[in-house]
């Protein structure tokens, strides 16, 4: 479990995040969901610690994440995976270099047991004889499965996804959410996705925290999402016309 | 004074957190070969026709019969090792490989390859930042040397077969009163230059910002700034240890 308490940070004058506090849960796909440009990238980071907020906390299973020390920090981020918008896959590394790279970094492992991992988890996200090519050389969807192998390679606590599905086709965004999903459920993980894809609102979304203009305006299930109330949200999810039809129904 | 401040910050956060030694041998040879093998054949290019042209132009300025001919290699000798071969080839160093560094690591930067390795706990300066240091503290000392073997075999092709001056009188200026320490000298500026170009550009790469074109423009300033760097640290050596 992953709880965030009153977490704020600004660029230089521009405050991009207010007072952002919820609890992410352990075994449940949640999502932080909202417009381009309402902060979400930047809570994510904040949570991971590539950003330090200018005020709050981030508790990873009871553990002050922002206060901790170096080594401390450290040693719960190797209990972190995450999946980069653009995959961030190392460009002079084969896949299978890839998603070897953390086993050759943070265990001892031989070389034989990484092998075997290695193809475990690309054969897992549904990939197979790519072990040899080069990002350059596979496909955007192909690139975010190597991420997703890669960031699970280590068998992470917690698994962050930042925009899974930005620049795929819809048929590849619906693959990609149920690989996260089945992941989650499969090795009992707390998994955040930041999305603004409604796809994976409605597909994946136990839990969802919705983000307008750097506050925090609504949380709940994908179930509640229909009757939240909020008319941010509702401006947010009904731009869709499949929504917009789904709510004629439901009225 | 503050983007000096954070350059100290940045070397000193290279030594925190290292990796296994193991992990750094393999980095540090795939950098050697890449910043040292790789640039032999424009150093030795360069350094030939350096130590050619100031052959044919020291003879050019030489037009006393007094003078004896021994002084032209003599004189090719002491501009190669003590100024050419460190500071020349620094330059030529900033360009190709300062420039590539600046320009990888601004690339993983703006392409969250960086976010990445920090995510898995790893220090991702010291991991990619450290390799390319110790590699070039390793490989431009040897690029140097053999600029400076280059230059002076540069000089002794085009003075033996122009006529400017006999093979005979070229070894006997090249060893006429040589004094050890200019080779001291120019190792100690080469390991001074060595560091501050992979240091200053590694600096500029890792902290970019932004998109394709700053990647570009840090590239530039990289090789602006280490020029700006070896041509200081040029002067300051120059003045403490001659």
């Amino acid at each position: 479990m992953i709880e965030i308490q009153n977490i704020s940070k600004s660029f230089e004058d521009k405050q991009i995040i207010h007072n952002i506090s919820g609890v992410f849960e352990k075994g449940k796909t949640n999502l932080i969901i909202g417009a381009s440009g309402t902060g979400k990238s930047v809570l994510l980071k904040c949570i991971v610690g590539l950003i330090h907020p200018d005020t709050g906390t981030v508790f990873y299973d009871g553990r002050n994440f922002t206060d901790a020390d170096k080594e401390m920090k450290a040693e719960i981020r190797r209990e972190i995976g995450m999946l980069f918008q653009g995959g961030a896959l190392f460009d002079s590394k084969s896949v299978e270099q890839n998603v070897m790279f953390p086993l050759n970094i943070l265990t001892n492992m031989s070389l034989s047991e990484k092998l075997d991992r290695v193809n475990f988890c690309l054969k897992r996200v549904g990939l197979e004889n790519v072990n040899s090519k080069m990002p350059s050389e596979i496909s955007g969807g192909m690139k975010k499965r190597v991420g997703i192998a890669r960031a699970i390679v280590n068998n992470p606590n917690y698994l962050f996804c930042d925009e899974p599905n930005s620049g795929l086709d819809p048929q590849t965004s619906i693959l990609i959410d149920e690989l996260i999903k089945e992941i989650t459920d499969e090795f009992d993980i707390t998994t955040v996705v930041v999305t603004h894809d409604m796809n994976s609102v409605m597909g994946i979304g136990e839990k969802i925290l919705f983000m307008f203009q750097g506050h925090k305006l609504w949380e709940g299930s994908k179930e509640e999402i229909i009757y939240s109330g909020v008319k941010e949200l509702d401006n947010f999810v009904f731009t869709n016309k499949v929504m917009q039809s789904l709510k004629k129904k439901e009225n | 004074m503050k983007e000096f401040g954070k350059y100290l910050m940045f070397l000193g956060s290279l030594v925190v957190r290292r990796e296994s030694f193991k992990t750094y041998y393999k980095l540090i040879m795939d950098e050697a070969i890449l910043v040292g093998v790789n640039s032999i054949l424009l150093v030795a290019l360069v350094s030939s026709f350096m130590g050619a042209v100031t052959t044919v132009q020291t003879a050019y300025n030489m037009v006393s019969p007094l003078i004896p001919k021994f002084i032209i290699s003599q004189v090719v000798r002491e501009m190669t090792i003590l100024e050419l071969a460190p500071t020349i080839i620094a330059i030529i160093y900033a360009g190709k490989v300062g420039s590539s560094m600046a320009g990888g690591l601004g690339t993983m930067r703006i392409t969250e390859q960086i976010d990445a390795l920090e995510v898995m706990g790893i220090n991702s300066a010291s991991y990619l930042v450290l390799p390319k240091v110790v590699a070039s503290l390793l490989m431009y000392p040897m690029l140097v040397i053999l600029a400076g073997i280059c230059a002076l075999m540069g000089g002794y092709l085009v003075g033996s077969l122009t006529g400017i001056i006999s093979p005979t009188d070229y070894i006997y200026g090249i060893r006429f009163v040589f004094n050890p320490y200019m080779v001291t000298f120019a190792l100690i500026k080469s390991f001074v230059f060595a560091f501050m170009i992979s240091t200053i550009s590694c600096y500029k790469g890792y902290y970019t910002k932004g998109g394709a074109l700053e990647v570009g423009i840090s590239s530039t300033e990289a090789v602006t700034t280490s020029v700006i760097a070896v041509l200081i640290g040029d002067y300051l050596l120059a003045q403490l240890l001659l």
